[in-house]
């Protein structure tokens, strides 16, 4: 049996506690620990992006992290994302422009892009399409996805 | 009685008032929450890890397993091997299945599952698989389908003679079938050609590429009672298929659909989910096997690969004469590519009256492969819509004309012996001749290509249920899977129909006890299909609504229609009563005859062909072979647009997988006949930054088999894709690539070649 490690971490403003082995990533531990599973495994190597997640304000692909290492940060997913009743205006630009067609991917693309606006709130189309390269989607062909994340930027700048 | 299927009421006048529009899709709150439950996403109490081991060999007679050790692991609960699984003929389609699942007597590929354990964690699992002995006698292999075909090619199965060979000799061979389709006079049809052109073709095989990794959860009881969780698109038949590999009553089996990550074809079979229920019969607890995306690179999908020939013969003044072609489709270990779908739809659009196809599918040491979009027709079309731009450039013709010169219009029969009832092929190239990309220059430096497709789309077997609830408000029940937005369109559809605002309805997937039996969700035929179903189980409804009307209001039942979503009395000869709503009628429903629903199941017939133009201009880098798309436009015919940003967001989608499938995708092997990319950074599909913004025009020339004219929209997006990008390359560098993925090595070496021609 393999030794496992107890880790205390924020997520979501929420504090937790699990235990996990050594081997296990962040990703393992919020899906099977925490059963917060809006955050999706698409690869487990760091290369579709289904899995970005905020830690200590870094965005990064929880499969790359390991369980362990997330012991005193603040984690924000996807399930933290609304504010109680109110969608965050990236969620409600994808519904209203079909920016999602499957919906494995768009946890993370809305994680990703949520960061993208918070640093740059006027991104041009490229800006955009560079900062999401990391986010595979295989439904939209980007198209709408690039458009929600443009027309929710342009909302929370009320331009 | 006639049917909706003989009597759409298809009105082109018909005032729509929801139909046409683009609605929030009601399960996208859960997508953009986390909240959506997919396949990985299944807790289950006591839930084992489930962990497939597979074959390191890509041709290996097994001659033992050895699983003790593994059995004696603390916190293993199963080992599963090809012992456990009934044993079915070789070569019967239940055999290849079961064999398939699990390797019995071979493995036929690396990747191929040897054997499987159930533990109480991932770690011990992975331990475990590292403890069973497989004793392996390795044999020689073979992955590229042309030499598979040579007569001294390593034999993947003993039983395979290829069908459609008269006089055969009884010799083992790769080659499962020799299809050959004709029809009219090939050689008499070249004779009357002034320009001819011939070529060969190459594809490679890509993979579906969906985002979610396939993941089950399956429970067994001790009285053999299976529920299953998966990530599907045909419950029905992974069920009926899982009681043939599994001698398990249907009745006894639950499949219970997940929310779908992607599939484009490659979740219309089963991998894991046979081996888990066996995990869970054994282990009396509920198992689930999430595969890794090395496992579903190594073990699942992909798409055929394929070697054409292909001819094309026109008139001085643009008239096609003749067409034919010969074509090698690899369907890896085992059959079941489609490959048949490809004679019938590659040249399928234009008005050929002489057309010869032979075509053949190939066994070779690859994963069984499985279908993707428009299943084999892009891979040809490849080639073909190639031939045609050569043959316009023979003629001095411009291509979109040349097109719209040979363009199959009503009453043409086909070469699968359907006569074509109206369709849109010739209004789709109008559209796109004089849409604002094909009108503007083309920019210095880049080259513009133009393609089309076909695909014929399809209904089947649907089965439905609309239930009114007493406030009024609407629940559908549904057969087919939800792979892109189909829930919202057919929730548009029952809207219409009743009269009511979108938002009283709500669809949910049924699970296999739920409803009756439904074909795969595949070939476009959902939103086609489910909706026939739904409208006629809303139109049952609304004749139920008027019978209890005239139930409350004491009158005859013909004295009630139903307008607007209300009941009215039909004159006023009737009598004078104020409307009855949807609402007021289902509310009084315990007084009259109890709940109100229309429920539907038919073989729905009548799917419109679809066709499809694209336009594309590319940049080539010469010095690094490396291919920019720099404008996209897609062109198609989409019967009616129920949903527009669904189908606008399946052209764009579709255009993308094309444009991963033109320019990098393919599976790579190396010597060993190991894969050596199975993963997504070996594996490069197009991201965000590859692509630019992809324009869409819906062309609508309505099908009217069809209560609002839809036709099928998913398949036609990717067939004409990397024609297009091949033909606006040529135009680039001179030489039109005739072999895919067009990557930077190969592109280099046209160009040279190029370069040295001239």
């Amino acid at each position: 049996m393999t030794r496992k490690y107890h880790v205390a971490a924020t997520v979501n403003g929420d504090e937790y506690e699990y235990l996990c082995e050594p081997q296990q990533t962040l990703l393992d531990a919020l899906r099977d620990e925490l059963m917060l599973t809006g955050t999706k495994e698409g690869c487990a190597t760091g290369d579709c992006g289904a899995c970005t997640v905020m830690v200590d304000g870094a965005m990064i692909c929880a499969c790359l992290m390991l369980a362990v290492e997330a012991d005193g940060k603040k984690i924000e997913t996807i399930e933290g994302m609304a504010q109680g009743e109110d969608l965050h205006p990236l969620q409600r630009n994808f519904l209203e422009l079909n920016g999602l067609q499957c919906g494995i991917c768009t946890p993370g693309i809305l994680i990703a892009a949520k960061v993208l606006l918070d640093r740059n709130p006027d991104p041009t189309e490229t800006e955009v399409r560079y900062w999401l390269a990391g986010n595979l989607c295989r439904c939209t062909g980007y198209d709408k996805i690039i458009r929600s994340v443009l027309a929710a930027a342009r909302e929370m700048r009320g331009a | 009685m006639s049917t909706i299927l003989d009597k759409s009421g298809f009105n082109p006048d018909r005032k729509l008032k929801i139909v046409g529009t683009s609605p929030v899709k009601h399960d996208g709150i859960d997508k953009v929450t986390g909240r959506a439950k997919f396949g990985a996403d299944l807790f289950l109490p006591g839930m084992l890890v489930g962990k497939i081991l597979r074959s390191p060999h890509p041709h290996a007679n097994i001659r033992s397993i050895d699983a003790t050790a593994a059995e004696a692991l603390p916190g293993v609960k199963a080992v599963v091997t090809r012992a456990d699984f009934p044993e079915l003929p070789q070569g019967s389609a239940a055999g290849d299945m079961s064999r398939n699942a699990m390797a019995r007597e071979k493995a036929l590929y690396d990747g191929h599952p040897v054997a499987a354990v159930a533990a109480t964690s991932e770690s011990i699992a992975k331990q475990a698989l590292k403890l069973i002995r497989i004793d392996y006698e390795v044999l020689p292999h073979v992955i590229d389908p042309v030499e598979a075909m040579k007569p001294d090619a390593p034999i993947l199965h003993d039983h395979i003679r290829t069908k459609g060979v008269k006089d055969a000799a009884d010799r083992k061979t790769n080659v499962v079938e020799r299809l050959e389709l004709k029809m009219g006079d090939v050689e008499a049809g070249f004779a009357q050609a002034d320009a001819i052109v011939e070529h060969e073709y190459d594809t490679m095989p890509m993979h579906q590429g969906y985002i979610e990794p396939q993941g089950c959860v399956a429970t067994c009881t001790e009285d053999g009672q299976v529920e299953l969780w998966c990530c599907t698109q045909g419950p029905w038949v992974f069920r009926d298929r899982l009681t043939e590999i599994l001698k398990i009553e249907s009745s006894k089996i639950r499949v219970t659909q997940s929310e779908l990550g992607g599939g484009f074809g490659g979740k219309t079979g089963f991998y894991a989910e046979p081996v888990a229920i066996l995990l869970a019969r054994k282990a009396k607890r509920p198992v689930k096997i999430v595969l890794t995306r090395g496992e579903v690179f190594r073990g699942t999908g992909p798409v055929s690969g394929t070697r054409s020939r292909i001819r094309m013969g026109v008139t001085r003044d643009g008239k096609f004469t003749a067409a034919d072609a010969e074509l090698i489709f690899q369907t890896g270990a085992f059959t079941g590519s489609m490959f048949f779908n490809a004679p019938q739809a590659m040249f399928t659009r234009y008005d050929l009256k002489n057309v010869k196809t032979v075509s053949h599918e190939v066994v070779s040491n690859r994963p069984k492969v499985n279908s993707f979009r428009a299943p084999c027709v892009p891979q040809v079309v490849f080639g073909v819509e190639g031939v045609v731009n050569e043959l316009a450039q023979k003629i001095g013709m411009d291509p979109i004309d040349l097109r719209i010169r040979n363009a199959a219009t009503e009453g043409y029969k086909t070469i699968y012996g359907e006569t074509f009832g109206p369709i849109g092929f010739l209004e789709t190239l109008i559209a796109a001749k004089n849409c604002e990309h094909y009108k503007s220059p083309v920019p210095k430096g880049q080259g513009r290509g133009v393609a089309t497709g076909f695909w014929f789309n399809r209904g089947g077997e649907t089965t439905g249920t609309l239930n009114i609830a007493t406030d009024g408000s609407v629940t559908i029940i549904l057969g087919t899977t939800d792979v892109a937005g189909s829930r919202i369109s057919i929730s548009m559809m029952a809207a219409e129909e009743l009269g009511i605002p979108v938002d009283k309805v709500r669809a949910v997937m049924a699970d296999t006890h739920a409803l009756g039996w439904n074909r795969i969700t595949a070939g476009s035929r959902t939103t086609y299909s489910s909706g026939m179903v739904i409208i006629d189980s809303a139109r049952k409804a609304i004749a139920e609504l008027c019978r209890r009307a005239a139930l409350i209001w004491g009158v005859p039942e013909d004295g009630v229609v139903f307008e607007d979503g209300h009941c009215r009395p039909a004159s006023s000869n009737v009598g004078e009563f104020p409307p009855l709503s949807i609402a007021d009628i289902a509310g009084k429903t315990t007084l009259t005859l109890g709940a109100i629903a229309g429920h539907s199941e038919m073989n729905v017939t009548g799917a419109g062909p679809g066709f499809g133009v694209h336009i594309v201009d590319v940049e080539v880098d010469q010095d690094l072979g490396r291919v920019d798309i720099k404008r996209y436009t897609v062109v198609e015919d989409a019967g009616k647009a129920i949903h527009r940003l669904q189908v606008e967001g399946q052209y764009q989608g579709g255009a993308v997988q094309g444009i991963g499938w033109a320019l990098n995708e393919e599976y790579v092997y190396g010597e060993d006949g190991r894969l050596q990319n199975p993963s997504f950074l070996d594996y490069r599909m197009p991201v965000a930054s590859d692509v630019p913004m992809i324009d869409t025009e819906i062309v609508e020339v309505p099908n009217p088999r069809h209560p609002y004219g839809l036709r099928g929209v998913g398949e036609v997006p990717v067939t004409p894709t990397m024609a297009a990008i091949a033909n606006a390359i040529g135009a680039v560098i001179g030489v039109r690539p005739r072999s895919l993925p067009m990557s930077p090595p190969k592109l280099l070496k046209l160009i040279e070649e190029a370069r040295g021609a001239r």
